[in-house]
């Protein structure tokens, strides 16, 4: 039932994606056969924004991603975003914490509107509980400069859950960046079965530092902090987990 | 590497030239892989030599390894070389130019700056369909003009990689200045890049080639001139429209290389000159997106000609050229030394170079370079940066007050009347604040909101003598002196983060239609540039006067440079039936959407 909330919602959105594709495109009167004079081309990115190692300082260590690519044009776009974690030496696969494929919008400068479809689990193995969503939010750049990703997530099971995330790039040098980033989240709901409580899930802040070699490869070193609340700590302390934890990362940001 | 690529064509540069050589085409000239104008002892006007002389000549486009700035590079050559050879015409003359095509895509050939009938303008989609591979297409026009211009393909990005080159028009009578020799000045910006990859790397990544941003270094630095709440106050504001106050270029010298005639600095090309001869220099900007600030450390210029037509002589220290625009300069050495001239790209991120000498091997010292500037208040006000008030604003400039000018201007019209008598009291004379009948500013008024007086970004007024717009002035009043029937006002827009630009905030391909020029109205254009860039706007088949307070004297141009913030305007005389280009002549800006068709019925 949620899942067809949730295609619905992606339905809508790309017939949206049509409909702005199909709008004139003719600034002048040329003869039939001549070529514009000006052409558009679609065009697309991908990144990792992190890709990194992490030795916390209770858990255990992890490969961990943070990854979007976009294709289209300046209006609208097709995002794939991907964020998970595996964790070394458990035994199993990695585990993705979102993997989305979402239609974007332009609506303001800075600002693009994106809804679609994720997914929640193991892609590769059985090792991890699944569940699929919709998803909408808003990603951009507030005023001052902070880049912001904020999304709420509703499953198929119609728990809903809201996470928002920023970062900010200071430079040091033309090289040399340090970066400050946070990330919350909250559920509506409990959903034991992924460690989620009800209300605050979790607060996590890391800053690094990163050199940039070219502005496609920029390797990293960091450090976090990151803290468990209410109903979300009493899980993993019943999983007998750390609810608060710090630890070291280094990485790599990857631009193609 | 480059030898199998030759190979792998279909045709040699020698099988070219023979077949030019069939077709009654090519010259000598044509064999050298630099251009032959670059020959160090130039032109004078009692002899020619080494150049496409008309009224008929052949051209060949093609795509070939040709060494740039010592390393291996693939531009699009003309004739064998890149850029291409200069062509020479006379004033009176019927031109005939056959373009062949060699290449594996469209190409063409838009001559800049000349007045012409629309099917020979060389623009793709607008006066002609472009020349196919294989094809050659014959351009023939009559040439009533004279001065100095260039050429340049307006097909997709191919300028980028050297599609261009100088065409120079020799008068029919007396030019009102007299010369001994003369020196043609090509400048460009090479990149070992593919043109589609800068343009990918401008629209997905922003700032990609800003290697000069502001640092942490940069802001104690401001805290220990201006203090701690200027500063912060400055910096703030900024932070706050999410924009740098160091982009000032797109791209940078971080992947361009600045060449004049094809050199690089280190390649140092030389211009030959007798002491005591009066040198012509025509300079122009042949670069895809780079504004050249040019000099001659211990020589003055007297600047003579602005985009192909003759001003009242300026003398200057230096001049800021934006892309597409062409100036002639006249420079007296009464010493036996050598001179360099120094071409810095107005992002202070690299430096074009020649040397000017009576011998060959030698060289001046090379000047120190200038730091990046920041941008002022002129920048944030085209942004429409709300809260703006004078008194608050330390360490304010000039430039950040005429920014501030055009701020407290903007959503004047004409018929509000108010907004004039501010302009007034704000320092506008009585002959420029003048109506004419129709309750415009009269004919070559000054619009409040420009900086003719202003060079731009940069340069330091008083440091020595630039030359700034208000300095040019023609030398008679051009042929129609009626006053505009109608005002078009266009505001240039766009967004930085995705690397947008356009028209009244409609890219090209949002446009529904055409701008229409009435068939001979006399039309003021007014451009009000909203973005914090600098955008040269360039017109097609039609010469814009610039309205630059000079009166019946204004100059004109086929391309203007409108500063962040600033409004300008130009009066045009729309007799040109047909369909025009209208566009930035960033290369990159006009294939992001700034571009518009004229029509002229």
């Amino acid at each position: 039932m949620n899942t067809r909330i949730a295609m619905t919602v992606a339905g809508v959105l790309l017939a949206t994606v049509t409909f702005s594709v199909a709008q004139a495109e003719d600034g002048y009167d040329a003869p039939a056969g001549w070529p514009s004079p000006v052409v558009e081309h679609s065009m697309g990115m991908a990144l990792f924004d992190r890709l990194e190692y992490a030795v916390p300082d209770k858990g255990h260590d992890e490969l961990v991603w943070d990854f979007q690519a976009w294709y289209g044009g300046d209006v609208n776009r097709v995002y794939l975003k991907s964020e998970g974690e595996n964790v070394q030496g458990d035994g199993e696969s990695a585990e993705f914490e979102s993997l989305e494929l979402l239609y974007s919008r332009s609506v303001a400068d800075f600002w693009e509107l994106q809804g679609g479809i994720g997914y929640q689990g193991g892609v590769f193995s059985g090792d991890h509980a699944e569940r699929t969503y919709g998803v909408i939010g808003l990603q951009g750049v507030v005023p001052y400069g902070i880049e912001t990703d904020a999304a709420m997530q509703v499953s198929d099971e119609g728990d809903v859950s809201a996470s928002v995330e920023g970062e900010y790039d200071l430079r040091l040098t033309q090289r040399f960046y340090l970066q400050p980033r946070t990330e919350i989240s909250v559920a509506a709901s409990q959903v034991e079965e992924f460690g989620i409580g009800k209300g605050l899930n979790s607060v996590r802040l890391g800053m690094c530092l990163g050199y940039e070699m070219t502005r496609r490869f920029a390797p990293y070193i960091g450090a976090y902090w990151q803290k468990q609340y209410g109903d979300t700590a009493d899980l993993s302390r019943a999983d007998g987990d750390a609810t608060e934890d710090t630890g070291v990362v280094a990485g790599v940001k990857l631009l193609f | 590497m480059a030898r199998s690529r030759v190979i792998t064509h279909p045709l040699s540069r020698r099988q070219i030239l023979k077949g030019g050589a069939a077709l009654g085409l090519g010259s000598a000239a044509a064999l050298g892989l630099r251009p032959s104008w670059a020959n160090p002892w130039g032109q004078t006007n009692v002899y020619s030599k080494g150049v496409e002389d008309g009224p008929e000549v052949a051209l060949a486009i093609r795509r070939e390894s040709i060494p740039i700035a010592g390393q291996q590079a693939r531009p699009i050559s003309i004739n064998g070389t890149s850029p291409g050879p200069m062509i020479r015409l006379k004033e009176g003359h019927d031109a005939v130019l056959r373009v062949t095509n060699l290449l594996d895509e469209p190409t063409s050939i838009h001559w800049h700056g000349l007045i012409l009938p629309p099917g020979m303008d060389g623009v793709p989609g607008v006066s002609f369909p472009g020349i196919a591979p294989g094809e050659t297409f014959t351009y023939r026009f009559p040439v009533r003009q004279n001065g100095t211009y260039w050429y340049h393909s307006h097909s997709g990005l191919q300028e980028q990689l050297g599609h261009a080159g100088p065409l120079i028009i020799d008068a029919a009578e007396r030019e009102p200045f007299r010369y001994d020799r003369e020196h043609v000045l090509l400048l460009t910006d090479w990149t070992f890049e593919e043109p589609t990859s800068v343009f990918r790397n401008l629209k997905t990544a922003e700032g990609y080639y800003n290697f000069q941003e502001r640092t942490i270094a940069d802001f104690f630095a401001d805290v220990r001139e201006k203090g701690v709440a200027a500063t912060a106050e400055m910096r703030g504001m900024w932070a706050k429209m999410r924009m740098s106050s160091r982009d000032i270029a797109d791209v940078t010298g971080s992947t361009y290389r600045y060449l004049l005639n094809g050199h690089s600095p280190e390649e140092n090309w030389t211009a030959l000159f007798k002491a005591g001869e009066r040198v012509r220099l025509r300079v122009i900007n042949g670069s895809a997106m780079s504004y050249f600030d040019v000099r001659i450390p211990g020589l003055k210029m007297t600047v003579v000609a602005a985009d192909g037509q003759p001003v009242q002589p300026v003398p200057v220290d230096e001049f800021r050229i934006g892309v597409a625009e062409t100036y002639d300069v006249l420079i007296t050495p009464e010493d036996d030394s050598a001179y360099t001239l120094f071409a810095e790209a107005m992002d202070r991120s690299g430096y074009a170079r020649a040397t000017l000498a009576p011998r060959e091997g030698m060289a001046a010292e090379i000047p120190e370079r200038r730091q990046i500037a920041d941008r002022g208040m002129e920048a944030m006000a085209a942004h429409g940066m709300e809260g703006m008030d004078h008194a608050s604003m330390p360490g304010m400039d000039d430039a950040g007050m005429a920014g501030m000018d055009h701020s407290s201007m903007q959503g004047m019209d004409h018929s509000n009347m108010a907004g004039m008598d501010q302009a007034d009291a704000q320092g506008m004379s009585a002959e420029r604040g003048r109506m004419n009948a129709n309750g415009m500013l009269a004919a070559g008024a000054a619009q409040p909101g420009s900086r003719y007086d202003q060079a731009g970004i940069g340069i330091d007024s008083g440091e020595h003598r630039m030359l700034v717009y208000r300095d040019l002035k023609a030398f008679t009043p051009w042929p129609d002196r009626r006053e505009p029937e109608r005002e078009l006002e266009l505001h240039l827009t766009g967004n930085m983060e995705r690397y947008i630009w356009s028209f009244d905030d409609k890219k090209f391909s949002e446009v529904s239609g055409p701008l229409h020029f009435n068939k001979d109205e006399r039309l003021r254009l007014i451009l009000i540039n909203d973005t914090m860039m600098e955008h040269p706007i360039h017109l097609h088949g039609m010469w814009m006067e610039l309205e630059n307070g000079q009166g019946e004297l204004i100059p004109r141009k086929h391309t203007l440079n409108v500063k962040p913030g600033e409004r300008v305007s130009a009066l045009i005389t729309a007799d040109a039936e047909g369909s025009w280009a209208f566009h930035c002549h960033l290369l990159y800006h006009m294939d992001a959407g700034m571009f518009r068709v004229v029509k002229v019925s």
